[in-house]
């Protein structure tokens, strides 16, 4: 069932330290060897700082604590598939940022599906901040509790 | 790097140059695993996977979308991106060869920007999408 009394409930803020050793790390593992992300002396002459990879948000999950995220109510973790993920970077993000992330429930919503009868979809937003103050991100994923387990 | 495209110089139907990954590793699944935190054991838990009736582990759909968006920012340049979405398709597998690609389909000006839009794609070595995204970017 979707539960739409779960809309706009949101986690606790975290911190996120955008640390360089992570950014390298995540670079590498999606096989990105940009000189801007190694070679702190170029990415400042080129866009002032260390930048990082556009799906770089998604190493939040190591500062995430419990209360972090709002919970999903009844939905049943064994059912539940990453269907959708989004970024919108509304400003620079650099190695030795600070940001607070806060998670927000978007939207739930149910929808005949094929396969896995009918499916709820669950929207999540996390909205970033960076020590200044200044909104820099947003990451958006869609959830989705199949009605059966999935099959492979 | 962070070069930027010329508005002038793009238009629709321009392609995002292919970005193609052979063979991959249950290494790199593991690799993004602690890159990123994802530690789902689907994706490097060969006993979890089989006991869930799953042949074998798959990729985390985000490592997938991080080879896409290094196709998209070698294209566009690092620090261009404002928006980028990926919806998940078909899994991928180890030792898929996975084609990362993309076309523009918009040109546009948006706070305050010259911007384009466009599709992106990700296709395995059976031609089946892993990944449908799409990007906005900023060009100079």
């Amino acid at each position: 069932m979707a539960d739409k009394s779960l809309i706009g409930k949101t986690g606790k803020p975290f911190k996120m330290q955008v640390d360089w050793s992570k950014v390298r790390e995540f670079a590498r593992a999606i096989k990105d060897s940009d000189p801007l992300y190694f070679d702190p002396e170029l990415a400042k002459k080129e866009l002032g700082g260390i930048p990082v990879p556009v799906t770089f948000l998604q190493s939040s999950a190591f500062w995430m604590e419990s209360g972090s995220s709002p919970g999903f109510g009844g939905f049943n973790p064994q059912r539940i598939l990453h269907g959708e993920q989004e970024f919108e970077l509304l400003r620079p993000i650099f190695v030795g940022d600070t940001l607070t992330g806060v998670t927000k429930i978007a939207d739930v919503y149910e929808k005949e599906g094929g396969r896995g009868g009918k499916m709820t979809f669950l929207v999540t937003e996390i909205e970033y901040t960076n020590q200044k103050g200044e909104k820099v991100a947003i990451a958006r994923s869609t959830l989705i509790e199949t009605g059966q387990a999935v099959k492979a | 790097m962070a070069k930027k495209l010329k508005f002038e110089s793009v238009k629709p139907g321009d392609e995002i140059p292919k970005f193609e990954v052979t063979g991959l590793s249950r290494g790199d699944f593991v690799r993004y695993a602690g890159a990123s935190g994802d530690f789902v054991p689907l994706h490097y838990d060969q006993t979890f996977v089989e006991m869930a009736g799953i042949p074998t582990v798959f990729a985390q759909g985000m490592f997938t979308a991080g080879l896409l968006s290094k196709a998209l920012t070698d294209y566009v340049g690092i620090g261009n991106v404002r928006q980028f979405k990926v919806r998940f398709a078909t899994r991928v597998w180890p030792n898929d060869t996975v084609t990362c690609m993309g076309k523009i389909t918009n040109k546009l000006e948006r706070d305050g920007e010259k911007q384009i839009e466009g599709d992106l794609i990700v296709l395995n070595q059976k031609g089946e999408p892993a990944i449908r995204g799409s990007f906005r970017a900023a060009v100079a």
